[in-house]
């Protein structure tokens, strides 16, 4: 893949097992009172979360890399995060 | 709890990186029981770091790791560089000693941490690919006594989380707080194949030998944290580490930021050509000995990211050989413990001041002041343009008269928009915390 291309096209290198339960939920209420979605959306390298045309948290969890920076940014009850069960998510082939 | 017959294993060592395969490695080796649980389907498709281990670490537990790992480079070239707009400014330290002894390589995580469960196997641990550990297994005293994994328990009498940085085995039961955004940093990665005549041409090393470079200022558009890029074997690692506070109260896309890496003059000529073989990203422990919480509970210790060991001196940036570390000292008070047959706090408390006594504790110790001195905002904007104003100020022979180094960099401080007692305070920083 060329270098100048999106971030779509370079998550497109990444291999990913995807499960069919997410392993993301966002509190929609919480995270319209407390501005989370501009947050989310700004730190994720994967662009996992989008604003949807209601405001309200989009949430792409198959292209999640699994870094923890939303949990760690993510504005208190907002967010749940944990890792995808075992096996499941990303597979790095160099890391 | 009853007798030794109701547990499954000895030990479980939770996360197969360098940390827990080097504990699960040396404590099989001792004689016990141990099972290393990995969530990713085999040891190293979770795990990604920038690229550079100082190997000398690993060198002690596995003497031929060299010849045998699957290593990329050994670097013996080390670049700083400030890159500001339209100019930049470098430290670039070669020197053939840093190859003999090897002090340093390049490394893919993906190849090298199979490689490094692979010997934890062969001292005799089981692997246990493909299993998230959600939460530590808790008798009636908040004793840990094994490991929960969905619907199913282990029981051992040890656990060795080394669960990396967002450690759900530390946070649990409230062992330790979750770390505050300046205490963390998200690192975005890319590996770009190039062939390795071109590597070599680019960068100015031999066959076999690498560069590893630190660049700070505006390829990070300020944000706090820096860019990376390291040469592998037929590939390189790049790519920017940003401090989160930093990134949210900037308000930008780290997307945005990593495209701007790679588009900027000063990194950009090292990449032509190459193309993207894999994107990531992974979370940085930054804040050093201050986040470091308690290493040991009852019944489990913690080792490498788990435990918040990484440091950033401003010129090296470390984690993996903490990791190596901390895994090798947990397993020798570990070992000590299951030998007298108590591992409980008092036993397993001797960790804490056995890592504190060792190299990994000194140095983290030593550069505990580093992360509040590298969070200095000056440090990512004006101190490359100083410098770079002070070179102007000797190199643009302008046919006026010149004046002595130290007047000319006495005129630019004074010219620029940095207060020359933020300077001075500064400098006394850097020199008692770098």
């Amino acid at each position: 893949m060329k270098l100048r291309a999106g971030v779509r096209d370079r998550l497109s290198t990444v291999r990913f097992v995807t499960d069919d339960e997410s392993h993301i939920e966002v509190n929609q209420e919480v995270a319209k009172a407390t501005g989370a979605a501009a947050i989310l959306v700004a730190v994720c390298p994967a662009k996992v979360y989008s604003i949807r045309p209601d405001g309200s948290v989009g949430c792409e969890f198959a292209a999640c890399l699994e870094c923890g920076t939303c949990l760690a940014v993510a504005p208190e009850g907002s967010l749940t995060w944990h890792y995808p069960r075992g096996g499941f998510g990303v597979e790095y082939r160099q890391g | 709890m009853s007798g030794q017959d109701s547990y499954d294993f000895d030990v479980a060592v939770v996360g197969a990186g360098p940390a827990g395969s080097v504990a699960a490695h040396q404590l099989a080796g001792a004689g016990h029981d141990v099972v290393l649980i990995e969530r990713g389907s085999e040891p190293g498709s979770k795990n990604l770091s920038g690229g550079v281990l100082y190997g000398r670490a690993l060198e002690a537990v596995f003497p031929d790791y060299l010849d045998d790992a699957p290593v990329e480079r050994r670097i013996t070239r080390n670049v700083v560089t400030f890159l500001n707009r339209g100019s930049r400014v470098a430290i670039d330290y070669s020197d053939d000693r840093l190859a003999d002894p090897t002090n340093a390589v390049t490394v893919l995580r993906a190849k090298l941490d199979p490689w490094l469960a692979g010997r934890a196997e062969e001292a005799g641990a089981m692997l246990m690919p493909g299993v998230r550990v959600d939460a530590p297994l808790l008798d009636g005293s908040s004793r840990v006594i094994g490991v929960k994994a969905g619907e199913d328990e282990l029981r051992t009498r040890v656990v060795v989380a080394a669960d990396g940085v967002n450690s759900f085995l530390a946070r649990a039961a409230g062992f330790r707080p979750a770390p505050e955004p300046h205490q963390l940093a998200v690192g975005v990665k890319a590996v770009v194949d190039l062939p390795a005549a071109t590597i070599e041409e680019r960068f100015g090393v031999a066959p076999g030998l690498g560069a590893a470079h630190a660049i700070v200022g505006d390829c990070t558009l300020g944000i706090g944290g820096g860019g990376f890029l390291y040469t592998n074997r037929e590939s390189l690692s790049l790519g920017v580490v940003l401090r989160l506070d930093d990134l949210v109260k900037r308000g930008l896309e780290s997307t945005e930021v990593f495209e701007h890496f790679l588009a900027h003059p000063g990194v950009a000529p090292f990449l032509e050509g190459g193309e993207v073989s894999e994107y990531g990203c992974h979370l940085v422990a930054e804040g050093g000995q201050a986040m470091m919480g308690r290493l040991a509970v009852d019944g489990m210790v913690l080792v490498g990211d788990a435990a918040g060991l990484t440091i950033n001196s401003g010129l090296t940036v470390r984690g993996m050989d903490l990791a190596v570390g901390s895994g090798s000292v947990a397993a020798t008070v570990v070992h000590d413990a299951l030998e007298a047959g108590d591992t409980s706090l008092a036993a397993l408390g001797r960790y804490e001041q056995a890592l504190r006594d060792s190299w990994v504790g000194q140095d983290m110790a030593t550069y505990a002041k580093a992360p509040a001195f590298l969070e200095e905002p000056r440090m990512y904007d004006g101190y490359g343009t100083l410098l770079a104003d002070v070179l102007h100020g000797v190199f643009d022979l302008d046919t006026r008269p010149r004046r002595r180094l130290w007047r000319t960099a006495l005129d630019t401080v004074r010219h620029s928009p940095l207060r020359t007692r933020d300077l001075v305070s500064d400098v006394w920083k850097g020199v008692r915390s770098l």
